[in-house]
């Protein structure tokens, strides 16, 4: 069964229909670039999947848990909300990172307030906290960012932000991790190490979903490829057959005009 | 100089216990206008017109009318207009009156500050604390509050400062602040009378009292200095 099952997702904003039955699923430690020009729907359709939005209709299951179900006439609590953001995670374009906090911080917040949710943290709270930092400084050691841990996000480099707001969202284990054009925000000189961050975890069998205008690296990273149009899915299949082998003449023309 | 010299004890302790008055205004106003500036910053947002309109309405009739009508008005209305002076006659009716006008006046001043705080903050931020699982407190509280609170407070240090020198307004209606003292020893108060100098020396207070607040404001925004966004 595939871990993310998206099925006929619909979106308006008033009258414009941005997302016009859009559907795919993917399989666990599998990742999905989704290409497509600007205003095709990407962006929107990420923010459907994260709850940022609500589509209009259309269901979205992840690894068998029921996230948004038009059909479902019974409202989720806004703590079963919450739940289930969990089980995904969203990396934005322009990072989001929390000012006030240093690099370390930002990665142990969240996980240090839903410890405090945790029975044994009364008792055990001492540890807990310890085993929240080391697992954090563990994760950005691996992202290249031990010796930024006391930084704050306004002394670090664009890749550097883009990096911590990968261990943010990593810190919390979602099931599927999605990544709005993450390095559309940066110099290209670094837009490389922010790559290669997500190619190494591509190699870990950590199940993405990145919209990118980098095809090269959509081509190398990716085991399977959306291109959208005008609100739709007009082609899809592995890097080779739609990125190199395009069908559609829409799609042959996006390549084109990308790849210069 | 010499007679200054003299009158100088006595003028310290009656300057003194005006600046008491003085100070209690200015902490009650405090007090009172922080949290009710809060409030009407949320009522000027609010999705419910009606509610909104009326907020901004009074917002408007308080910030384009000098705060000495408005301290006129709540003191006189009540006893002159209605026949019923709920304020009483001394000095504590004239101080409780003089708190409820600088309270209204300043909260609706903060609420304006308030509100272009919590307006400044991105729209990510929120969308980020969303997106980690945070309920909507945990990210006001942990995420957006201390952002906001860095936005303000050079506008609020302004609007503080010129609070300290408009308590001095409440001398129209005859509160006994630092001003109302100094000037009781021109017609004479404790066997001193024609001294217009103990008048003058008012502003030493208000100088010293401005100056600590000025500092204390400008290390509070040197510490809140180390991170932007
Ligand atoms: N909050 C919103 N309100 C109204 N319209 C919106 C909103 N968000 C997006 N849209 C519209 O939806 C359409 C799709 O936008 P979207 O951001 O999803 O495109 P995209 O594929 O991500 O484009 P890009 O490559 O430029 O990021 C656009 O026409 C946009 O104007
Ligand atoms: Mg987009």
């Amino acid at each position: 069964m595939a871990i993310l099952e998206v099925r006929d997702l619909h979106k308006s904003f008033g009258k414009n229909h941005v997302l016009k039955g859009i559907s795919f699923d993917l399989e666990k430690g599998q990742v999905m670039s989704v290409i497509g020009s600007s205003g095709s729907g990407k962006t929107t359709l990420l923010r459907c999947i994260n709850f940022l939005e609500t589509a209009d209709s259309g269901k979205i299951t992840v690894a068998g848990d029921v996230l948004f179900d038009s059909d479902s006439k019974t409202k989720i609590s806004e703590k079963e909300r919450r739940n289930k953001q969990l089980k995904i995670g969203l990396v934005f374009q322009q990072f989001n990172l929390f000012p006030q906090y240093n690099v370390l911080d930002n990665v142990t917040l969240v996980p240090r307030l839903r410890a405090k949710e945790r029975d044994d943290y009364k008792t055990n709270r001492k540890a807990i906290v310890e085993q929240i930092e080391s697992e954090a400084k563990a994760l950005l050691e691996k992202l290249g960012l031990s010796e930024k841990l006391e930084n704050y996000p306004c002394e670090l480099s664009g890749g550097q932000k883009q990096r911590v707001s990968i261990a943010r969202a990593l810190a919390l284990k979602p099931e599927v991790l999605f990544f709005d054009e993450p390095t559309s925000a940066l110099d290209p000189e670094l837009t490389g190490e922010v790559l290669k961050v997500i190619r190494d975890l591509a190699k870990e069998k950590m199940t993405m979903v990145i919209v990118t205008h980098e095809m090269s690296f959509a081509r190398d990273v990716s085991d399977y490829v959306i291109f959208m149009n005008n609100g739709t899915v007009l082609e899809q299949g592995t890097p080779e057959d739609v990125i190199n082998n395009p069908k559609n003449e829409r799609t042959k023309a996006f390549l084109m005009k990308v790849n210069g | 100089m010499v007679q200054i010299i003299h009158q100088f004890p006595t003028v310290f302790n009656a300057l003194n216990v005006g600046f008491l008055q003085t100070l209690k205004l200015f902490l009650v106003t405090l007090a009172g206008a922080i949290p009710l500036g809060l409030i009407i910053s949320f009522g000027s947002k609010s999705k419910f017109k009606p509610l909104s309109a009326l907020v901004k309405t009074v917002v408007w009739i308080i910030r384009g009318s000098p705060l000495m009508i408005q301290l006129l008005i709540i003191y006189y209305m009540p006893g002159l207009v209605f026949d019923n002076n709920i304020w009483g006659g001394g000095e504590q009716g004239r101080f409780i009156a003089s708190c409820v006008a600088f309270i209204i006046n300043y909260a609706c001043y903060f609420s304006e500050i308030f509100r272009g705080g919590i307006q400044s903050i991105p729209v990510g931020q929120y969308e980020a604390g969303q997106v980690l699982g945070m309920t909507k407190g945990q990210t006001f509280f942990r995420v957006v509050l201390l952002q906001v609170v860095k936005n303000i407070v050079p506008p609020m240090s302004n609007e503080i400062i010129t609070l300290v020198k408009d308590t001095s307004l409440a001398r129209i209606i005859s509160m006994q602040e630092i001003i109302w003292a100094g000037q009781a020893f021109m017609k004479g108060s404790h066997g001193i009378s024609g001294a217009i100098w103990p008048l003058f020396f008012t502003a030493v207070y208000y100088l010293a009292f401005s100056g600590i607040l000025t500092v204390a404001f400008g290390k509070l925004e040197k510490k809140l200095s180390y991170f932007h966004e």
